[in-house]
């Protein structure tokens, strides 16, 4: 087996969760580990894949490359693939390995399995396990052909950093006409300012089932009587309601309050591993079904807009 | 401007795989893929702003998937083409993305729109195969979409906050479930959804195979996890909640 593993960077640093991805392949006790580092400026970056057991970095460092576009991450990764036969080609789950990763499945005609939250190999073939169907069954997955493609889950695994050292090659970047049409314009940078979300005890968390950004006070006040803080989803997020700082999520943050409140949320998978670690979930939502229900420890159905005025009440006069 | 959707049908409610085939039961009742109609909104609009042209749904699914398709064309769009084909199932991304590839490239829209995730199979990764094999460039997650002078202009979510991504017509484009509120058909349009052209193929008609590259081994329960209490708001849900913090010592 060799594994290339895809190291997604941003703000000149290699992503935990990519790293994370690393560690695991080389936890797979093959010797023929590498890792991929594609961007403008980046040869530095490479060489801290080594402590994460890459044996080999090659590294595509051209400012043709600069914006992080997947498109022209296809062209590097599969050449790389076909020139060093690579068997296996593993990503940490990310806006941008999601559509490499896609891509390169689609050029190389090759197998993708995604989010596994764990890999093994069994009787000599590779085998992956994803939770689907909403995490109500686990799956074994496998691939009929090479190379294998897979991303895993947003913070399945953790970093282990074992401290080696990996040698440098150069990857060679020949794009394809339709691989550079898209232009980044305006490029995200991680907001810092916000809530520490991270710290917070007890979050109250709105989706669209507030049905508009006004009805954010009841999230806010209820946080408030529960000195708690304010988070929401990518739903409400993107439509402009309240602030990305505030997103719980795969591309927001992940948080283990306390206490979590789901107001009007409907638990979609994205959304719930930034937040399943919480310790106790209490959910409000008008539909019996919603895929909440199936991992919170209170489900309560009904309207969040008569429940929760309510419940701030007690919880204000609880707490007096 | 000619737009055309990729639009899927999922099993309506509690979704199961099938423990003989391996595949997702869909012998019940389907329903157009909610995130879908987001896409099929974002085309009706951008087909009236530009003062005509045609909304073409395009789909790989079971006969019945039909239906899925009349919701849309109830919505408004102008016909359908469902791709239909014993062969077909049980197609992965490698297959599936062959096939829409396949029927996009004798459509030739100017923009291909897919909506945020197909709710069974969660990928959310089709655009950027279907993409790439009409090398055509590709914006994905889209919150805000402006179509104008031959460019598509989104603006899209990642880990790091909100990027803007331009890219030349002919583009794929996948929208986020928060670019817009899909319309309810009205009686008329559900009327005339009936008579639009809905076209049906079989995989030979497009030359293509489908078939996959991964494949389900076993399936298994989930792991346990604590007990969720479930109750019903007849008034008394705040007081009810409020025990259940205090009987876990969160208040
Ligand atoms: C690559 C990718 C990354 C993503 N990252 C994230 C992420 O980081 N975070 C995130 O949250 N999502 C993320 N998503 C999006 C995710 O898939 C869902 O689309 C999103 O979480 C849905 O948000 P929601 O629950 O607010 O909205 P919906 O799914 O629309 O749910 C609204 C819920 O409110 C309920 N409701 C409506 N009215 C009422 C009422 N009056 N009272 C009570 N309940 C009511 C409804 O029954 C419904 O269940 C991502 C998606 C992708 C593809
Ligand atoms: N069988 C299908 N036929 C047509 N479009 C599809 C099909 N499966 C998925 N799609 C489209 O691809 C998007 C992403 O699906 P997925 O990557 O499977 O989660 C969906 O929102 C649809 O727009």
């Amino acid at each position: 087996m060799s594994i290339l593993v895809f190291l997604e960077h941003h703000d000149d640093e290699l992503q935990k969760g990519a790293l994370a991805v690393l560690s695991k392949a080389a936890q797979l006790g093959d010797p023929d580990v590498a890792g991929v580092v594609i961007g403008a400026g980046v040869r530095a970056l490479a060489g801290e894949a080594g402590k994460f057991g890459a044996a080999k970095v090659f590294v595509a460092d051209d400012e043709s490359l600069g914006a992080p576009l997947p498109q022209q991450r296809v062209d590097v990764i599969a050449s790389i693939v076909r020139d060093h036969g690579y068997d296996t080609v593993l990503f940490a789950a990310s806006v941008l390995a999601a559509d490499v990763a896609a891509g390169l499945a689609a050029r190389l005609d090759a197998g993708l399995n995604w989010d596994l939250v764990d890999l093994a190999q069994q009787d000599g073939a590779l085998v992956g396990k994803r939770p689907a169907l909403g995490d109500t069954v686990f799956v074994d997955v496998g691939w009929t052909g090479e190379p294998r493609l897979a991303l895993f889950r947003s913070g399945t695994f953790d970093p282990a950093a074992t401290g080696g050292t990996a040698e440098l090659v150069d990857a060679s970047v020949q794009l394809e006409e339709h691989s550079q049409a898209a232009k980044m314009i305006e490029q995200a940078h991680a907001e810092s300012e916000g809530p520490d979300l991270a710290e917070a005890d007890v979050i109250v968390a709105g989706g669209r089932g507030l049905g508009g950004p006004e009805n954010f006070t009841l999230v806010e006040e209820l946080a408030k009587a529960l000195g708690g803080a304010v988070g929401a989803t990518r739903a409400v997020v993107d439509a402009g309601w309240y602030p990305y700082s505030t997103q719980i999520g795969q591309t927001g943050k992940s948080v283990a309050p306390k206490l979590y409140i789901a107001c009007g949320i409907s638990g979609a998978i994205q959304h719930k591993v930034g937040m399943q670690g919480s310790g106790t979930i209490v959910a409000i939502n008008k539909d019996p079904n919603a895929p909440i229900f199936e991992f919170c420890d209170l489900g309560v159905v009904g309207d969040l807009h008569a429940i929760v005025p309510k419940l701030t009440e007690l919880v204000r006069e609880r707490r007096g | 401007m000619k737009v055309a959707v990729c639009v899927k049908q999922v099993p309506e409610g509690t979704k199961r795989i099938d423990p003989g085939t391996k595949r997702l039961d869909r012998s019940g009742e389907g329903a157009l893929n909610s995130f879908d109609a987001h896409a099929v909104e974002e085309a009706l609009r951008i087909r009236d702003a530009a003062g005509g042209g045609e909304v073409v749904l395009v789909s790989m699914g079971p006969a019945k998937a039909a239906d899925a398709l009349r919701k849309a064309l109830a919505m408004g769009a102008d016909r359908a083409v469902l791709v239909t084909d014993d062969a077909a199932a049980g197609a992965d991304l490698v297959g599936t993305s062959r096939v829409l590839a396949a029927v996009l490239e004798r459509e030739a829209p100017e923009l291909v729109l897919f909506g945020q995730q197909a709710a069974d199979a969660d990928g959310a990764v089709l655009w950027s195969a279907v993409a790439e094999r009409l090398r055509r460039p590709v914006i994905s997650q889209v919150a805000e979409l402006t179509v104008a002078d031959g460019t598509a202009r989104g603006k899209r979510q990642t880990e790091f906050g909100y990027d803007v991504i331009e890219a030349p017509l002919p583009a794929v484009v996948a929208v986020s479930d928060a670019i817009n509120e899909p319309r309810y058909p009205s009686l008329k349009g559900i009327m005339g959804a009936k008579s639009k052209p809905q076209e049906t193929l079989v995989l030979s008609d497009l030359g293509v195979e489908a078939g996959a590259k991964t494949e389900v081994l076993a399936l298994a329960d989930p792991p346990p996890r604590g007990e969720t209490r479930k109750l019903e708001d007849d008034g008394n849900a705040a007081a009810q909640i409020v025990e259940f913090l205090d009987e876990r010592r969160l208040l």
